[in-house]
């Protein structure tokens, strides 16, 4: 198997980030909240990426937001593809008026943008790490849904789905057992996709004041805290800013091969 | 009746009863989920006896279906209540920031749909060649990075290395076009990066589905020089498809406007809503959610009609 260079360094860069983020107790020269330096230091053999906007080492601050940004996103996509499928294969397996309820429902809240509907929610919401995995996860899952559903409609009409049915298996048994095993390929694709948006979502929220709230640190929030360097010069908001794009497009191209390895193997067998 | 009004007719109701069902969410919904809103306003050492007060003095003892049907009938006669935290009228407040904002959306579409369609049809006349490659692998950058991200870049290069724009866009009621258009510059250019890359790309797209149809190749072997292929025969064929990306790409401005606004510090709808959800005021929070929410679903609905109109063979549906 060949794997193309992009691929390639899409999967390394991931990877490393993934290493980071499990090992970032171990790896972070400094604890995460510890003013270990002056306020604004340029890089050094000290601090390798300079310290920050209240003189905190830069390198450790985001290695650990490393940890705090993908473990969120990966929780609420985690959520959102279990909900989502579930209900989704639910809705295309038992089709009537289950169908119709979830998919109204979905059609309804993807009416409106996520961003807005997670504001007005965070508007009464106490604001900590559950309630923002709940709410971009139960928002997120809609996508999952309907993905899910167009995935498995085409699934629940085989011949093997049908004879599962006239066996007298439960609607659980056909969902787990018959539909999602074949429905598995265009859907490890989207989650890499989800897994972004979910990056994408929460920096942005904690970019705005309303995700994950300091001392902890995640990527959005520390572009927060040292916005107002920039316009004297010091660049230490661009760093976490570069580390949520790198680890978007890393994770894009991984998806990217997936969906392109998944999609040709299916021309080829139905040719 | 006529089957297109009919379609259009149904399109526009289904629109309406979306916007009525995504109102009873942000009401209802929000009603729903734990929060006080007296609480909210007193703080947590507010005495029981104050709570029951306030409570009486805002109406919260109501049921909650009668408070929905009096604040979805203020709305409709102009009416969006008070700001609990400073007690402004909200539809004062909202007036002028809906135009601020209107403004730098406005200037965003302005640059980015001529640019986009442009540079889609450039890529589709190239495509797979050098020019292609380039357009494409700039779009797939900037289509992986969040407005804020993308705005900081934009910052750092147009303030430090070449300092030519003022990192802050304030926008007074008195000052000229081109003075606003100034102050705009950088928020603008953020926003054009950040939809550019998906209305292009799907641009692209579209005029390469058309040029595989029969008639492009009975105009190539015509001998007509590929410009004029594209020109004349694949783009009036793909206007339809188009014209739906550049509406659903002027809805997510409605969101990256959200954003940008905050980090621009520009007085404006976005940056109104983000201040009182942090505030947790939410008479102003629904208020404004559900503008952003009709705006967002008036366009997806307008993308829809125009597809309608566009494409003969959606007027007959089954």
């Amino acid at each position: 198997m060949r794997i193309p260079i992009s691929a390639l360094i899409g999967l390394v860069l991931t990877g490393t980030f993934l290493f980071v983020a499990i090992f970032a107790q171990w790896i972070a020269p400094y604890p995460i909240r510890d003013v270990s330096g002056g306020q604004w230091e340029g890089p050094s053999a000290q601090f390798w990426l300079g310290t920050d906007t209240i003189g905190r080492d830069i390198l450790s601050r985001l290695i650990y937001g490393a940890q705090i940004t993908i473990f969120v996103a990966l929780a609420s996509s985690v959520l959102a593809f279990s909900l989502g499928a579930f209900l989704g294969f639910l809705a295309a397996v038992k089709g009537g008026w289950i169908d119709q309820v979830l998919s109204r429902i979905v059609d309804l809240v993807m009416a409106v943008p996520s961003l807005i509907v997670a504001l007005v929610m965070l508007s009464v919401l106490p604001l900590n790490l559950t309630v923002l995995i709940l709410v971009m996860g139960v928002l997120d899952s809609t996508r999952v849904f309907r993905l899910s559903r167009a995935v498995a409609a085409d699934i629940a009409v085989m011949d093997y789905v049908e004879a599962a049915k006239l066996r007298g298996e439960k609607g659980t048994w056909v969902i787990f057992r018959e539909i999602l095993p074949n429905a598995l390929s265009p859907l490890v694709a989207e989650f890499g996709l989800r897994f972004i948006f979910a990056v994408l979502f929460i920096s942005t929220l904690s970019f705005l004041g309303l995700g994950i709230q300091p001392p902890l640190a995640d990527w959005g929030g520390m572009v927060k805290e040292n916005k107002d360097g920039l316009i004297y010069g010091k660049s230490a908001a661009l760093l976490p800013a570069a580390a949520i794009a790198a680890l978007a497009i890393s994770v894009n191209l991984v998806a990217d091969w997936i969906l392109t390895r998944t999609s040709s193997l299916k021309g080829g067998r139905g040719g | 009746m006529h089957p297109i009004l009919k379609l259009l007719v149904q399109r526009i109701a289904l629109g309406l009863l979306l916007l009525l069902a995504v109102s009873a969410v942000i009401f209802l919904g929000v009603e729903a989920l734990p929060g006080d809103t007296a609480q909210a306003i007193l703080g947590q050492q507010a005495t029981p006896e104050a709570l029951a007060n306030l409570r009486e003095k805002m109406g919260l003892n109501e049921p909650p279906l009668t408070r929905y049907f009096q604040w979805l009938g203020g709305i409709l006669t102009g009416d969006l209540g008070k700001a609990l935290t400073n007690g402004a009228d909200i539809a004062q407040s909202i007036g002028q920031r809906l135009g601020n904002t209107l403004f730098l959306a406005g200037c965003a579409a302005a640059i980015s749909v001529p640019l986009a369609i442009l540079l889609g049809l450039t890529a589709a006349r190239h495509a797979g060649k050098w020019p292609d490659k380039v357009i494409s692998g700039i779009t797939l950058t900037t289509i992986s990075l969040p407005e804020f991200v993308a705005a900081y870049f934009v910052i750092y290069i147009f303030t430090q290395l070449i300092p030519i724009f003022q990192p802050v866009a304030m926008v007074f009621p008195g000052m000229t076009f081109w003075a606003k258009l100034n102050a705009v510059a950088l928020p603008v250019i953020v926003l054009v990066l950040v939809v550019l890359a998906h209305m292009m790309r799907m641009t692209r797209a579209a005029i390469l589905n058309v040029m595989q149809s029969a008639y492009i190749e009975t105009a190539e072997l015509k001998g007509l020089s590929p410009m004029t292929v594209i020109w004349r025969h694949a783009f009036p064929n793909a206007i339809a498809p188009v014209v739906s990306v550049v509406m659903l790409n002027m809805a997510y401005l409605v969101v990256g406007v959200v954003v940008v606004e905050v980090v621009f510090g520009y007085n404006a709808l976005g940056q109104y809503l983000v201040d009182h959800v942090t505030k947790r005021d939410l008479p102003v929070v629904q208020a404004v959610g559900l503008i952003f929410a009709a705006v967002y679903i008036f366009l997806n609905m307008l993308a829809d009609i125009i597809g309608i109109l566009a494409n003969p063979r959606l007027r007959h549906p089954k």
